[in-house]
């Protein structure tokens, strides 16, 4: 069986994230950037899998800049047996229509039994790709799951609707994405991270894969103002002396917030 | 049944596996006669269409499309054909639905097949000029992005809860079928559903005006029940950190942050919760923020108008007793 990993470079949720005010892209030198934790989570569900069905091939698939080779190949590390990654100049600012016909088109070259994806990059918030790139692929999509079942022909498991759960499942070639309640991604250990720097690493262009960013028959979503908002500032505290209750009440009634 | 409107929104509403419509629709409906004539489109499994067609019109639904031949197995596949087909006899200005799983995958089938451009989780729609502009929050409300798109009819998903605008009710909608020829697109089976059942007479987290959240803090999940209690007292819906969720305090869907819901409330009130900044993302917008935590230099602090340095299981109870007692 084939998986591929849809993984994401993001700026690092931990530190503060800034948008360039001209171009509304994100202002990738003011953040540290990492694989998005989603992303983890979703190359540990392949890996899981493969561990346990020898014979699994394992491909972190990433559209991303020039600069982020070094997070792609963290899905190496980690145990994913190959990466490619399509960077291209014409992807710059790249909307979610734009982003999934390259991701299927590079899905089509490197072939697939499943793909999986995070449920939402902690960064767009999108959450859309998976069911898009499955729409182009015309192979089913089951989004959202809360915990994953890989058959030889089959994908299944519980998906977090919004006033429901239900049990889905696939034939495959299927599309999944996945939730933060699967397991954390492992930690790539030395030895991982030594095999990482052998291990086939193809990097794809636009014109590679036929795919024109221009192309005049799609409407695209472009970023026409952004504005930044002043940042919040700390009000009272207090410290508790055995009456920080009722205090607190008078802060909430003056407000009127009771 | 032509001669829609020229300023026609076609509106998807999410329809709850048992009939009714989803909280999320008046919003939905609002934000779409603001820019436009709704025009709703409900897909339901055979024989479930008139009771949603009723609410949509009386949220401010003008014309309302009944797709009511959906097999209820197939996920996403059946509201996307029925979309498509709308779309294609309303020509509209702007597709709204929901930013919730079912919306976010029908949007994402949609724009991807009709190649449209597509807005996600947006908190609000306006006109300008050249046509349909969607209002983003990014980065946790530390910014605004305006987005638009380059031709047709933009597919804009609305985050839940963001929209207090309400449309009027319409007292004679016309309700019309609509035929669906199916795509034949791959889709996944729905085996089983169960609904979530709503026990409690909380207010729903999303879009709610007060919002009482629990952390790690609380210390156990018999213990988070005095987050209910001062929700309880303030009429709050619960909330919860990714920590509390992940230790089992409260169930995921309270979870608020970047990877949880986003909640604007006119009051936020934080309970043994450090404030990292993913949980931050997902609530810094709200109006007032009032914070109780026993480490003086925890991050919360940083954005709470009244925060308290002291231990949660003295300081709310007291809190509790001193809010009814100013109520009665
Ligand atoms: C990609 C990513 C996404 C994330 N998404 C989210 C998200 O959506 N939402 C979210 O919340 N987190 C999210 N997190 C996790 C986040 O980083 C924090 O780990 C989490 O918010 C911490 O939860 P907490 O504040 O409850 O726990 P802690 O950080 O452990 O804080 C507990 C606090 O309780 C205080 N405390 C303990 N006992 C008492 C007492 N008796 N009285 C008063 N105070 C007490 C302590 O002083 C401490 O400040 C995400 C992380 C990542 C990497």
């Amino acid at each position: 069986m084939k998986i591929v990993v849809l993984i994401k470079e993001v700026p690092d949720t931990y530190g503060e994230r800034k948008l360039n005010i001209e171009t509304g892209l994100a202002d990738r030198g003011a953040s540290e950037a990492v694989l998005d934790e989603i992303g983890e989570r979703s190359v540990e569900v392949a890996l899981s899998h493969a561990d346990a069905h020898p014979g699994t091939e394992v491909v972190v698939l990433s559209m991303a800049p020039e600069g982020s080779a070094a997070t792609i190949r963290k899905g190496l590390a980690m145990g994913a047996g190959s990466a490619v990654h399509v960077v291209d100049p014409g992807l710059v600012g790249a909307d979610t229509g734009l982003t999934a016909e390259v991701l299927a088109a590079a899905l089509r070259r490197v072939g697939f039994d499943l793909v999986i994806g995070g449920n939402v990059s902690t960064d767009g918030s999108g959450g859309v790709l998976p069911a898009m790139i499955a729409e182009l692929l015309d192979v089913p999509s089951a989004t959202s799951l809360n915990a994953v079942e890989i058959t030889e022909d089959r994908v299944s498991g519980e998906r977090a609707s919004d006033a429901a759960t239900m049990r889905v499942s696939a034939t495959l070639p299927a599309v999944i994405s996945v939730t933060e309640r699967l397991p954390e991604g492992r930690f790539p250990n030395f030895k991982g991270i030594m095999a990482a720097k052998k291990k086939p690493f193809e990097t794809v262009t636009l014109a590679d894969l036929g795919i024109d960013p221009e192309a005049p028959e799609a409407s695209r979503s472009i970023v026409i103002g952004v504005s930044e908002k002043p940042p919040r500032e700390a009000g009272v505290k207090i410290v508790d002396e055995g009456d920080a209750g009722e205090q607190l009440a008078e802060f909430l009634a003056q407000n009127r917030l009771v | 049944m032509t001669d829609f409107a020229e300023d026609s929104v076609l509106v998807l509403v999410d329809v709850m596996p048992s009939g009714g419509l989803a909280k999320s629709a008046a919003g939905l409906l609002g934000a779409a006669a603001s820019i436009g004539t709704p025009v709703a489109l409900v897909v339901t499994e055979p024989g479930k269409s008139a009771g949603a067609a009723e609410q949509a019109a009386a949220l401010g639904a003008a014309r309302v499309l009944i797709a009511d031949s959906a097999d209820a197995s197939v996920l996403t596949v059946p509201a996307v054909d029925a979309l498509a087909a709308a779309a294609e006899l309303v020509r509209p200005d702007a597709v709204l639905l929901s930013n919730s799983i079912e919306g976010r995958d029908a949007a994402g089938r949609f724009a991807a097949r009709t190649r449209s451009g597509l807005a996600v989780d947006v908190v609000g729609v306006s006109r300008d000029d050249e046509g349909v502009v969607a209002h983003h929050s990014v980065y946790g409300g530390a910014y605004n992005v305006d987005s638009a798109v380059t031709f047709g009819a933009p597919v804009i998903t609305v985050r839940q809860g963001a929209i207090d605008a309400r449309a009027e009710a319409v007292a004679e909608p016309s309700v019309e079928q609509l035929s669906v020829t199916a795509s034949g697109r791959q889709a996944a089976t729905i085996e089983s559903i169960d609904e979530a059942v709503v026990t409690s007479s909380r207010p729903e987290l999303r879009g709610a005006g007060k919002v009482v959240s629990g952390g790690r803090g609380l210390g156990s999940k018999e213990q988070f029940e005095l987050v209910e209690r001062l929700a309880d007292a303030l009429g709050a819906a619960v909330g919860a950190s990714r920590a509390a969720v992940d230790a089992g305090y409260v169930p995921q869907a309270h979870q608020v942050g970047q990877t949880g819901v986003s909640v604007s409330p006119q009051l936020y009130v934080a309970l043994g919760i450090s404030g990292a900044i993913q949980h931050r993302a997902g609530m810094q917008t709200a109006k007032a923020i009032v914070a109780i935590n026993k480490d003086a230099d925890a991050p919360i602090f940083d954005v709470a108008d009244f925060g308290v340095v002291g231990d949660v299981f003295t300081v709310v109870p007291q809190l509790i007793a001193a809010i009814e007692s100013k109520q009665k």
